[in-house]
């Protein structure tokens, strides 16, 4: 399988199997567009006769020969070996966690997937003994995984912070006896940040996500506080500070959401940019379609266009200086994950699981709070293996959609929380999520098509 | 070749052998938390 597309002047083979990205002309573009394999050693007399008004034979033949050489070189129209893999991490280890430490929040932020905070189930702060249980858990589930990632998790995580110093002091303490490595992150609206929990963040977080929307108008239109006043102003000068004491060998993320309101957010990309921030994420609303905020499928040609723009910009800046990261066009073509894991994809419900503050597992912080999707407890030690089996068995094969993807080893099957919202089923894709995922993709091998210039 | 240029040097044919150790991030860890994303994260092993 390929997939051929000619995006900001480039012309741009990838070869699904086995991963190669060709940037190829308008004749071999052409010729591709008219070549079923497999492939004959000589140019057929179809594509020298359809051709031939507008180029030589020479160099049809030529062309075709490159194009032949990939073929045998198992670059071009590669055969898919991957299915006898699929199964291989089924029922892995337990080696992510989402530890909803508060189902509370300081913002009321309207577009929440967690409904303001507390998941529609009341507001509740996780106790420390639910926080230690879980570590507990993480351990022992973990079985042989060294590295384990704790994300402290909300509501805003903030507001149990002696929680969050005494869970990450007490995992700390195990990490030697059951030879693991903790790697913590947090996702905080910022309200609550000051020296004191900066200071820690930087210290303990391997990686820290900073929750804002952009421009100070986009970002407040949602982002409020109980009394509908805005929150820019209030955090932003605390995620300035964070980000410039925090040491370069850590990660950190500004990361907003847009929705239809700003559906040119390359402009909120940007602004984030200029207030300091080069490690960047904005992302599209997870919402219900009845919202006004909702992006709907009128939207999706302006979204295009502004992935576009900012592939654009991101190009540009590059070659003159100034670059920053883009989560969504973040791609390394030689060095990106194995194709064991592309096949699995995120590994809700299987290697990652969320905890609540009543200790309730859930397979990923998307489900927390609709019952059916409840796995189990820490507290009681209830645990559904057999639900733990099915999302085990979420591949891009067993998803009918993906099977025929040319994104299939990207995106690895998309948000099981997106589908099973969206589309009822975990293995149904939802539409609106591949087609902004393919986008992006596009955009993120043209720009390293771009960059190879 | 005068008409194909190929961006990159690795097959992923060949990290399927060797492949799916687990020691990577979970992809929701990263940054997204609402849109799955495999392809741009690390390899523990590189």
């Amino acid at each position: 399988m390929i997939h051929q597309y000619y995006l900001n002047g480039y012309y741009i083979v990838l070869d699904v199997n086995s991963g190669a990205v060709h940037v190829v002309d308008k004749l071999c573009y052409e010729l591709l567009e008219n070549i079923t394999p497999p492939m004959g050693e000589t140019c057929p007399q179809e594509l020298l006769d359809a051709f031939g008004a507008e180029y030589s034979k020479e160099e049809i033949e030529k062309a075709y020969g490159e194009l032949y050489s990939l073929y045998k070189q198992e670059t071009l129209f590669s055969t898919d070996d991957y299915e006898q893999y699929a199964g291989r991490m089924q029922n892995s280890p337990i080696k992510a966690m989402c530890l909803h430490v508060a189902h509370d929040c300081n913002l009321r932020c309207s577009y929440c997937f967690a409904s303001t905070g507390d998941f529609g189930a009341g507001r509740k702060i996780m106790p420390i003994e639910i926080g230690k249980k879980a570590i507990d858990f993480l351990i022992e589930k973990s079985e042989g995984r060294h590295n384990l990632e704790l994300d402290f998790f909300g509501g805003e995580p903030l507001m149990n912070f002696p929680l969050v110093k005494e869970v990450v002091e007490y995992a700390r303490a195990k990490e030697k006896e059951y030879d693991k490595n903790f790697r913590f992150t947090i996702t905080t609206n910022g309200m609550l940040l000051n020296d004191e929990i900066i200071d820690f963040i930087n210290k303990e977080m391997s990686n820290v996500v900073l929750s804002i929307d952009g421009r100070p108008e986009v970002n407040d239109r949602l982002r409020v506080r109980a009394d509908k006043t805005g929150s820019y102003s209030a955090v932003m000068p605390k995620f300035q500070k964070l980000v410039a004491q925090r040491s370069k060998d850590k990660d950190y993320y500004a990361r907003g959401t847009f929705t239809k309101y700003n559906l040119d957010f390359a402009n909120d990309v940007i602004h984030l940019y200029e207030q300091g921030f080069d490690q960047l994420s904005v992302e599209p609303v997870v919402s219900d379609p009845s919202c006004p905020w909702a992006i709907t499928e009128e939207d999706y040609p302006a979204i295009f266009a502004e992935y576009e723009r900012l592939s654009k910009e991101m190009i540009r800046r590059e070659k003159e200086g100034g670059a920053f990261n883009f989560f969504h066009f973040m791609i390394d073509l030689n060095q990106g994950p194995c194709a064991i894991k592309r096949l699995r994809g995120c590994g809700c419900g299987n290697e990652y699981v969320a905890i609540t503050p009543d200790g309730d597992i859930y397979p990923c912080h998307q489900f927390v709070g609709q019952e059916e999707w409840k796995m189990g407890s820490i507290v009681d030690g209830s645990f559904d293996y057999a639900m733990k089996d099915k999302f085990s068995k979420a591949n891009v094969y067993t998803k009918p959609a993906c099977r025929e993807c040319w994104a299939k080893f990207y995106c690895s099957g998309g948000c099981n929380a997106n589908n099973a919202q969206y589309e009822g089923d975990i293995l149904k894709s939802n539409t609106f999520s591949c087609e902004l995922e393919k986008k992006r993709l596009e955009c993120a091998i043209m720009i390293q098509a771009a960059l190879a210039e | 070749m005068e008409h194909v240029k190929t961006l990159n040097t690795k097959n992923l044919k060949e990290s399927a052998h060797k492949g799916g150790c687990g020691e990577c991030q979970a992809s929701c860890q990263s940054a997204c938390k609402t849109s799955c994303t495999v392809a741009n994260q690390k390899c523990e092993r590189k």
